[in-house]
């Protein structure tokens, strides 16, 4: 089953997490843009990670057989640091279009302040001029607030819902995102966000029809296994095979498909200059064994594994 | 730079291009006559992919004979439709004041396509020495495809790096993968340092228990004397026969005496 995590912070991880999630069938993830665990002080370092986020990362999926798509925006948290947010508003029409960038994001809010609305709409405004998808981050504290406000803003800006993601959802704001026509993500992420029998749930209660799984693993406790666990155990459960396609897969590159950017040819059938820069193939798709998480899982570091080659 | 490499690349995206493709090109080549400011052509740079499509330029031999006519040792193999119209832009003559400076800004926030065009345009671009200190930082890229636009098939490096950086170029290559055949200039630019710094190179890798890339030698031959002949000696006995080859051919082009008699008491290699 082939599988795509739309939300992985991948510049935290590890190349054994790349191993692992293309073992278990991801074949490709998008990264948002986001902060990086703590404050940035000066533009210059961010125009660095999002040139990491478009380029280097990109590369360094596609050795794992991973098609790696991003998106570019300022996030929430350092919206607040105004002349940061400002040198960082003149460099995100310089990234949004270049290639692998399927969305603006992510974007919302955080503390909800005056300065997180400002940008907030601005990169709505910047959405609907270079026709990209958003996806918008809500926020923790304050959660179902945040996130019919979110909801509210892309409204009053004349956003379609059908190109907008609202990430992080949970059982009290799932049924407001569905309703309004957004498309409604959920990150499979320990203790914080959502546990994956909780995920199971809310499939079995709302149907796939506009949910989104992804993992949100970043450089906290997270899993970046997340999306294939929730896969497999969805299954386990008796979620029929096309709902959990949905969920895990077809609706994300419906969703941010809309780009232009990210189309299923890319990891089926890779235009040779592609294949050439950033991306071999991946090893299962091309005719290797059945994606296993239970692979995944085999301890990566061992002492008892010696021998160094 | 050059007007007749200009006027090929033209002529060969007129061809393939359609007509809307076409129009799109040259409405953005005609914005940076009249406007050749950065946004401008950050735009028609991001766009190239998304308005002309992701194919390679469709070349015949009589293509890349004229590239070479027009710019020495200029090979566009491999070079994609997109690559082509970006470097068409990029050597737009309105662009040419502070080219060097431009150049330095796109590299700092272009995407690996991106990069793999404004490093393969680099023999066209005016003023090329000044470039050089970037096309250092492309040379440290750990991206092989970008490495491989400045190192194969380009008439930059021959040109315009000294030993040093020339020698970890090709240093360079045989650690990331990329072939040496391919660069531009390979025997000619050979230097008796590279020689020592290879056979050193074969030497870590015997130590190592790992393959030789046979292709090293190729640098070695001209410049083999004393210790290096016992090296290709080495090589010679290689299970490897492409290695035992590329060692059979180095000890032919090397001056020492002992090189010959090595050869005539060593049965030729299938
Ligand atoms: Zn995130």
């Amino acid at each position: 089953m082939m599988l795509i995590d739309p939300h992985a912070h991948m510049i935290s991880r590890t190349t054994d997490d790349y191993e692992a999630m293309a073992a278990a069938g991801i074949v490709a993830l998008i990264e948002p843009a986001f902060w990086i665990g703590q404050p940035r002080t000066n533009v210059g370092s961010y125009l660095d990670y999002l040139s990491h986020i478009v380029g280097f990362e990109r590369f360094r999926a596609g050795h794992f057989g991973i098609r790696h798509y991003c998106t570019i925006g300022l996030n929430s948290k350092e919206a607040n640091n105004e002349e940061l947010a400002e040198g960082v508003m003149e460099l995100i029409p310089r990234f949004a279009l270049k290639e692998g960038v399927v969305a603006i994001g992510e974007i919302g809010y955080d503390e909800q302040t005056a300065l997180e609305d400002k940008y907030f709409r601005l990169q709505l405004e910047l959405a609907k001029k270079l026709d990209l998808p958003v996806m918008i981050h809500t926020p923790h504290r304050d959660k179902k607030r945040g996130t019919s406000r979110s909801m509210d803003v892309c409204d009053e800006h004349g956003l379609a819902p059908s190109k907008v993601v609202v990430d992080h959802n949970n059982e009290e704001t799932v049924r407001e995102t569905l309703e309004r026509g957004y498309w409604a993500a959920f990150s499979i992420y320990p203790s914080t966000k959502m546990g994956n029998e909780r995920m199971v749930e809310i499939l079995r209660q709302f149907g796939a029809r506009q949910v989104i799984v992804d993992s949100a693993c970043d450089w906290g406790i997270s899993e970046p296994l997340g999306v294939a666990k929730t896969a497999k155990l969805a299954l386990q459960k008796g979620i029929p095979q096309a709902e959990v396609d949905l969920a895990c897969y077809r609706n994300a590159l419906e969703a941010y498909g809309q780009s232009g950017q990210m189309k299923e040819s890319d990891w089926l059938n890779p235009p040779a200059i592609d294949q050439r820069n950033l991306y071999e193939g991946n090893s299962i798709l091309r005719g290797g064994r059945e994606p296993k998480i239970e692979d995944a899982k085999q301890p990566r570091r061992s002492m008892d594994d010696l021998i160094i080659k | 730079m050059s007007k007749a490499a200009r006027q090929l690349l033209r002529g060969w995206l007129g061809r393939q291009l359609d007509d809307a493709q076409r129009a799109w090109l040259d409405e953005q080549l005609m914005n940076l006559e009249e406007n050749p400011s950065d946004g401008t052509l950050a735009i028609a740079l991001g766009m190239a992919p998304r308005r002309l499509g992701k194919a390679d330029l469709a070349l015949e031999p009589a293509d890349y004979a004229a590239a070479d006519a027009a710019l020495k040792g200029w090979d566009p193999h491999g070079w994609s439709a997109a690559d082509a119209a970006r470097v068409l832009m990029l050597t737009e003559p309105s662009l040419s004041n502070g080219f060097a400076h431009r150049f330095r800004k796109l590299c700092s926030t272009a995407d690996v396509a991106e990069l793999v065009a404004l490093y393969r345009g680099l023999p066209l671009y005016p003023e090329p020495a000044s470039l050089e200190p970037q096309v250092g930082e492309g040379l440290r890229s750990n991206m092989r495809s970008v490495f491989e636009a400045i190192a194969h098939r380009n008439p930059y490096p021959r040109a315009h790096f000294d030993d040093h950086r020339w020698n970890h170029m090709v240093l360079k290559a045989l650690f990331v993968g990329a072939p040496l055949a391919p660069i531009a200039g390979l025997d000619e630019r050979a230097n008796p340092e590279l020689a020592r710094i290879l056979c050193d190179f074969a030497h870590e890798r015997w130590a190592a228990g790992r393959p030789v890339p046979a292709e090293l030698w190729r640098c070695v031959g001209r410049f083999a004397e004393g210790g290096a002949i016992d090296d290709l000696s080495r090589a010679l006995t290689s299970e490897n026969a492409e290695e035992r080859r590329a060692a059979t051919a180095a000890l032919a082009a090397s001056p020492d005496p002992r090189a010959a008699q090595l050869l005539a008491t060593t049965p030729r290699s299938p």
